[in-house]
């Protein structure tokens, strides 16, 4: 069958369509569960060039792509498809760039269930074709044979745009922005920069080295970055526009604070927030102690359990397995169908060996009576009406109180906004919930000359959509400073 | 990459740190924080700044030797740098015209404590300081200290120095002696703070304790230095590191501060460890940073 189908590769894909259709979806070859769930290195293996002409094969060259109208910044799935087919791998990847700056990061971790795989033809009549492992290979492809003196880069202009955060938002952003010939300055709070990439998705999903080499790769076009800066703190908007010399700033600072179920006990030791469980993990490297000095979390012979459904809570967990952990559970109090994590990480956490307690939530965490965390006490749920997210509501079941033995407990319930910039930069107009209003064609914010998107803006989403509204603020910004007069004068 | 222009001994374990971040000395206010990360794979923690000269563009941290990166810290010497600092963290003090106002600093405490007394001088207050030290050379900053208040008190636990006893006693006399207080700030062990709490619960007197819980990120994301305070969790880094003693739940403070004791214990001796292994392997004199490293060296 593969040779017969390596016949008839030319440039052009020549195997009839029906035949497509009949053609099953190749699987991503991964580490065995026994292996992975020992070690943080990555679960999914990649394809080879072979795999991925023939996965590229199966695709319908559709005359209306609906996979490119349902992926949120409109990558061009059927032509980058045919120049895998073609074998043309660097020009596979400049047409994904063309709408998508980061594809090594949305190949992996885009829910693409939800976007240009949800929506493909192909799922109608069997299994979508697999875009995010096409796009994964392609990009993976070019940072092996990049040669960086072939970026093209239009004339400096003059102007000067600080970048706010560093997660995928403000990265799409400062590269679009360069490219356009603008100075850009990117500042991070944290030591390292990436934002929820670096310090939030784990190793075993998303290697630090993609973003290490999406950033010297920016840098080598321009972008400067300074990380320890925590604007709001270290230096105001205000300053920056007035005294440094920006002539526009975007604000892309994502959605930090953790919260917290409110419930009796949650101040126990053993019991984080999955941002502190992640960060210690992911930013700190406590899994390399003692080369690193964050202590170790050492799960040996212990039970964790993550309170959630998102892939905040799935990486938690999986990273608790990889600690050691003896008996890994997730405690969610919707359906399995309602969980909002990715498809494929719901799929690998099961075959690792975490259990899923669905339909469950605690309502008190009990101690040793000297501080540590010894249980969950959970209720079990049902589901009754819709509530507002769409989603079927929650009600506990009378009488189903149990404790669930744990050491560790972590939340991974949501964020909500940081308000460091917001609280420090009047005029800048929020919304209820404390995060940046913004508009949703041009990421404006009632500042003039302050943009924003991402996180900060629509609450805890997606990469792509953080990218996507970095890309659209980007846009705007070139506008904003090629036509408009400025108000704050570049020269200091 | 941050310079350190002045680092010297000021007490036994106890250094002080001149350090070039211009950003920081722009913007700094007394009671707030910095972290720090000493080197590409270190851990953050967080120091108080003790005072910033904005021309100069420095920041002053007074740094105790508790485990290993306190130790490492108090390892490196004028010249050396320091992979990373972030901030100003934290609210600053509440400054204002209280009319007497009593800040108490225990040990390292004292630094902390001096910015803000500096400030609450400034802003037209009475402040009577207490300093603290187990014994006469763990008192510090004392000419500082005599610098921005109208008195000075001293104790040393062991009476090796000015009155024997402890900051509290130094308390109870001017509450039992009837003098007008307004305002009480201490900063230093939990323990010290604790105690202060309680006796100025009963007189009413308003009174901020600064909180040390473990931090990493210092900007709100963590979570990790959550502390209860009326039954509420409040984040330290940012809804601190200041808070009204009196709401302040001390018992799960202690708890969690030991969340890590053990591992935190095994990093340490792996770490003296290393140093004796190093000190033998220098056949002559052992070097002065390894001394450093292992607080031998005595007040200079
Ligand atoms: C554990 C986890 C797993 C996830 N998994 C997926 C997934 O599989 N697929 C997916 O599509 N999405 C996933 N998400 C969501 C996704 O990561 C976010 O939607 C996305 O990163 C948001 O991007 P952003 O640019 O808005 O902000 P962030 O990535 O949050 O970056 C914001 C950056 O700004 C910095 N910052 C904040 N305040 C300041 C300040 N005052 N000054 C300077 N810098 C500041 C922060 O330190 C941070 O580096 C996951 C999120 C988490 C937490
Ligand atoms: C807002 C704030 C201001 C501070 N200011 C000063 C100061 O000016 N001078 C000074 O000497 N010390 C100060 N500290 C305390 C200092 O941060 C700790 O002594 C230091 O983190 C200990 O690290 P270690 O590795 O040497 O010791 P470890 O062996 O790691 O820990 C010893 C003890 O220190 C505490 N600790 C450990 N890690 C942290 C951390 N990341 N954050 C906070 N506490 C931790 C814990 O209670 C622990 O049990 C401050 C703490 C806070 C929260
Ligand atoms: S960016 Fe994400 S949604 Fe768009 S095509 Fe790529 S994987 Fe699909
Ligand atoms: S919808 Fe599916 S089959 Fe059609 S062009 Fe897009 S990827 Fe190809
Ligand atoms: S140190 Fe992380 S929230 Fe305070």
């Amino acid at each position: 069958m593969t040779e017969k189908v390596s016949e008839k590769w030319k440039s052009k894909n020549l195997v009839p369509n029906r035949e497509r259709i009949k053609m099953p979806r190749l699987h991503m070859p991964e580490q065995a569960p026994s292996l992975r769930a020992q070690q943080f290195t990555e679960v999914n293996l990649g394809y080879s060039a072979e795999l991925a002409r023939q996965e590229a094969i199966r695709c319908l060259e559709c005359a209306k792509p609906t996979c490119t109208h349902d992926c949120p910044v409109g990558v061009k799935v059927k032509d980058f498809v045919q120049l895998i087919v073609a074998g043309d791998f660097m020009a596979a990847a400049a047409k994904i760039r063309e709408d998508n700056v980061l594809p090594a990061v949305t190949g992996r971790v885009c829910p693409q269930e939800d976007h240009c795989e949800g929506a493909c033809l192909l799922k109608k009549k069997g299994e979508s074709l697999g875009i995010g492992y096409l796009e994964r290979f392609v990009a993976d492809y070019e940072q092996q044979h990049f040669d960086i003196t072939t970026i093209v880069k239009a004339p400096p202009t003059g102007k000067k745009v600080a970048i706010v955060g560093s997660g995928p938002s403000g990265l799409t952003a400062a590269g679009d922005l360069v490219q356009k010939g603008h100075a850009v300055h990117v500042f991070e709070a944290l030591h390292e920069v990436g934002g929820v990439l670096v310090y939030g998705i784990p190793e075993f999903r998303l290697p630090k080295k993609i973003i290490r080499q999406q950033v010297d790769y920016m840098r080598a076009m321009g972008v400067e970055f300074e990380t320890d800066v925590v604007v709001g703190r270290t230096v105001t908007i205000d300053e920056l526009l007035e005294e440094e010399g920006y002539d526009a700033v975007f604000i892309g600072t994502g959605a930090g604070l953790p919260q917290f179920m409110g419930i009796p006990g949650e101040h126990l030791n053993g019991v984080y927030s999955a941002n502190e469980f992640l960060t210690r993990i992911n930013l700190m490297h406590a899994y390399e102690f003692p080369k690193y000095d964050e202590p170790i979390l050492d799960f040996r012979g212990k039970d964790v359990a993550v309170i959630g459904g998102g892939n905040t809570a799935l990486d938690a967990i999986r990273s608790a397995l990889r600690l050691g952990a003896r008996k890994a559970y997730v405690l969610y109090r919707r359906s399995e169908a309602e969980m909002p994590a990715r498809a494929e990480e719901v799929k690998h956490a099961k075959e690792e060996g975490i259990e899923f307690h669905v339909l469950t939530a605690p309502i008190e965490f009990l101690s040793d009576g000297r501080g540590w965390l010894t249980a969950a006490r959970c209720l079990k749920m049902q589901l009754g009406e819709p509530d507002a997210s769409g989603r079927r509501r929650p009600i506990a079941v009378e009488g189903s109180e149990y404790d669930l033995p744990l050491s560790v407990a972590v939340m991974a319930i949501g964020t909500t906004a940081n308000p460091i910039v917001q609280s420090t930069t009047p005029g800048l107009s929020t919304n209820k919930r404390g995060y940046i209003e913004a508009d949703a064609t041009t990421q404006k914010t009632s500042r003039k000359g302050v943009f924003a998107g991402g996180d900060i803006v629509t609450g805890g989403a997606t990469v792509i959509l953080a990218m996507g509204a970095g890309r659209r603020a980007a846009k705007a910004i070139d506008e904003y400073l090629t036509t408009a007069p400025v108000v704050g004068s570049s020269q200091s | 990459m941050f310079k350190i222009v002045n680092a010297e001994f000021i007490a036994p374990g106890i250094k002080r740190f001149t350090i070039e971040a211009p950003r920081i000395a722009r913007k700094q206010r007394p009671g707030q924080f910095v972290i720090v990360r000493i080197r590409e794979n270190g851990e953050r923690i967080p120091l108080t700044i003790e005072r910033s000269d904005p021309e100069r563009g420095t920041v002053n941290i007074v740094v105790q030797s508790i485990g290993k990166t306190t130790h490492l810290l108090n390892s490196l010497e004028t010249g050396d740098s320091i992979m990373d600092i972030v901030g100003p963290l934290g609210k600053p003090s509440e400054i204002a015209c209280y009319g007497t106002v009593v800040t108490i600093g225990g040990g390292v405490g004292t630094a902390m404590a001096y910015p803000t007394a500096a400030a609450m001088k400034r802003a037209g207050n009475r402040v009577i300081s207490i300093l603290g030290g187990r014994n006469k050379d763990l008192v510090i900053l004392e000419d500082e200290m005599r610098g921005v208040s109208d008195t000075v008190f001293v104790t040393t636990d062991d009476g090796s120095y000015a009155d024997k006893g402890l900051v509290t006693d130094k308390l109870r006399q001017l509450i039992e002696n009837g003098t007008r207080i307004d305002l009480v700030l201490a900063v230093g062990p939990i323990p010290m703070m604790r105690a202060v709490a309680e006796m100025t619960r009963k007189e009413q007197i308003r009174t901020m304790v600064s909180l040390n819980p473990i931090m990493i990120d210092g900007t709100g994301m963590c979570g990790g230095c959550r502390v209860l305070v009326e039954g509420k969790s409040e984040f330290a880094c940012v809804d601190g590191p200041e808070f009204d003693a009196h709401r302040v739940d001390f018992a799960v403070l202690v708890q969690r501060n030991a969340m890590y004791r053990d591992a935190e214990k095994r990093s340490m001796d792996q770490y003296r460890q290393e140093i004796e292994a190093k000190k033998r392997e220098a056949s002559e004199a052992p070097t002065e940073a390894a001394m450093a490293g292992c607080a031998l060296v005595t007040k200079r």
